[in-house]
């Protein structure tokens, strides 16, 4: 019944994280998110787009259960929710490839299916030949790619990224986007994709939403029309341009606002 | 939910592995630094390393053995000598076959006090912290005898325990926790309680149980510190088994009970070759564990 699960859900489109008027006030009284509605299916990929401290970090808490919204509701329908945090958040102690395997460990999966797992995703990041690398020997990039290894494991159908491309070099960068969009049409899971780069936004989604400052909320949303296996040439086009350009307007406002 | 977690991925990421592999990898710069810059660093500091670590002390020994030479020599009055003995008599005390295995034997003597009394305190300090570490209402309660234990002037409780436990290994090894204790469960709890937020959420998300946290996240967090926190305990371990023996005289007591006897007949030479004894014991033991955390966490963490 598993094993068939994966591909007999991939063509169905079914809500997997639906917040309906989200609010959340801090302990100290700050108030990081007000009344935000936002729903991610089965299949869409949603990028957030905000200026910084809106209140997008804690939306992804909210989705992964870290933290309760106060007022409002925010459900998500599946317990395999893959969170790439901001930071690489690795465990100084443990290898890269005992790193990446270690949520499969704390689901008290068996060494060899861990094994497994790890290599696929130290592979498909570019990081085989690192395996016995402890985390202080990689780059900053090396250890963010480690992380996203480390949540592919789990094989998520709700996959929240906290800005996990943000310190890597433009080319890297380019070619993890391509990772994920093809990881993206070979498992169709959910995802919500937290990033400063407005053409990373466009260039990676279904749909991007841009949020205003403090308390966020939800400005604009824009429906990317762009088909799905996408063809890296299309940043190069006029349209791409043209929904970059609207995109970042929307950010400007919604910034000034 | 296992379930699913369990049997799916294996096969659903398969064509994403694939795709990867025709990709050409990112990775040429850093391939280059890495695995081949690795191994020899290590080895470059380590020569260096022989000159600045035992260069300096032994200048300084080379100095106070020099100024000991000159005050027995020239400062003191000869008949004053035995006041400061010059270090070849000293040292000559530990081949005279009088007073040299008696001193040794007395030494192995307080290394069993020391030594056990410090495995005591090593286990002890650190279920004490790791109760603390499980609720805070656990930590408020215990912690102000945390720090009794070493505020209280032991020498006060000295008599008390050998009221209590006679004046045997028993009250020796008893001397020497007390005074290893603290910094034992001091360390611990500190090493347990710096545990990144981030590291700690990752574990909360997979709903890992509070064992699997302590066994997986904590504890090998707190390595560093309960490694640091040994070296201190050791050096105070010799210290508490031989003050143990200057009020616990009964059974095979050790070096300190010798030091004691030495000083009532005033035999000068086999008193310093005794307290210099103790002393190199004790650094050894402090060394000892020095070494013994750079092998089990210097990989991942600065030891210093
Ligand atoms: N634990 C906390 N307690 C109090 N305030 C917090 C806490 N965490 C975040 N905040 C505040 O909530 C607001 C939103 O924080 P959040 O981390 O979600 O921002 P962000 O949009 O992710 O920013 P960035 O793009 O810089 O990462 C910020 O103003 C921040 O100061
Ligand atoms: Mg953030």
């Amino acid at each position: 019944m598993a094993i068939t699960e994966p591909a007999a859900t991939t063509t169905e489109t079914s809500t997997l994280l639906d917040f309906r008027d989200v609010q959340l006030t801090y302990p100290n009284g700050t108030v990081a998110l007000s009344g935000v509605d936002l729903t991610v299916e089965r299949g869409e990929f949603v990028t957030v787009v905000g200026p910084s401290g809106c209140g997008k970090s804690t939306l992804l808490r909210i989705a992964s259960g870290l933290e309760q919204a106060s007022q409002g509701v925010a459900s998500v329908a599946t317990d395999r929710v893959g969170y790439v945090f901001q930071d690489a958040t690795l465990l100084p102690w443990r290898d890269v490839q005992s790193n990446v395997e270690l949520l499969a460990e704390l689901q008290w999966q068996t060494k060899a299916e861990r094994r497994a797992k790890a290599k696929q995703a130290i592979d498909l990041v570019g990081l085989t030949g690192f395996e016995q690398h402890l985390p202080r020997q990689l780059s900053g990039g090396m250890r963010m790619r480690t992380s996203l290894a480390r949540s592919l494991t789990l094989d998520p159908e709700l996959f929240l990224f906290d800005e996990p491309f943000g310190a890597l070099d433009e080319i890297t960068r380019e070619y993890l986007n391509d990772e994920l969009l093809k990881l993206f049409a070979a498992q169709r899971f959910g995802g919500l994709f937290i990033t400063h780069s407005v053409s990373e936004a466009v260039y990676l989604s279904t749909r991007v939403i841009v949020m205003s400052g403090r308390p966020g909320r939800i400005v604009e949303s824009f429906d990317v029309p762009f088909p799905m296996p996408r063809d890296p040439e299309i940043r190069y086009t006029a349209e791409y341009a043209a929904l970059v350009g609207e995109v970042s307007h929307a950010l400007r406002e919604g910034h000034g606002a | 939910m296992s379930n699913d977690t369990e049997q799916a991925p294996a096969e659903a990421q398969a064509p994403a592995a694939e795709l990867a592999a025709e990709v050409p990898t990112t990775e040429v710069v850093e391939h280059e630094l890495s695995p081949d810059t690795a191994a020899p660093v290590p080895l470059r500091r380590r020569r260096s390393r022989g000159y600045a670590t035992w260069g300096p002390p032994l200048a300084v020994a080379a100095l106070i053995i020099g100024l000991w030479y000159f005050v027995g020599a020239v400062i003191l009055d000869p008949s004053k000598s035995y006041l400061l003995p010059p270090p070849h008599d000293v040292i000559a005390t530990y081949f005279d076959p009088n007073l040299g295995p008696e001193m040794f034997e007395a030494l192995w003597n307080s290394a069993v006090v020391a030594l056990t009394g410090l495995a005591i305190a090593i286990v002890l300090g650190v279920v004490w912290a790791i109760a603390m570490n499980q609720a805070k209402w656990i930590e408020r309660s215990l912690y102000p005898y945390a720090v009794i234990l070493q505020t209280i002037p032991i020498l006060a409780l000295v008599p008390l325990i050998g009221f209590w436990f006679g004046f045997d290994f028993t009250a020796r090894v008893i001397v020497a926790v007390l005074i290893a204790l603290f910094p034992m469960v001091s360390n611990t709890l500190f090493g347990l309680q710096s545990v990144d937020a981030g590291q700690r959420e990752l574990f909360t998300l997979q709903r890992a149980n509070r064992w699997t946290v302590l066994k997986k996240l904590q504890f090998p967090a707190a390595l560093p510190a309960i490694f640091a926190g040994m070296r201190i305990s050791a050096g105070l371990a010799v210290v508490g088994a031989i003050v143990g023996d200057f009020f616990f005289q009964r059974g095979t007591p050790g070096i300190g009970a010798l030091i004691s006897k030495y000083q009532a007949r005033l035999n000068a030479d086999p008193l310093f070759a005794s307290i210099i004894l103790a002393s190199l014991f004790g650094v050894v033991v402090f060394w000892f564990f020095g070494w013994l955390g750079k092998r089990v966490v210097g990989k991942w963490y600065d030891f210093a």
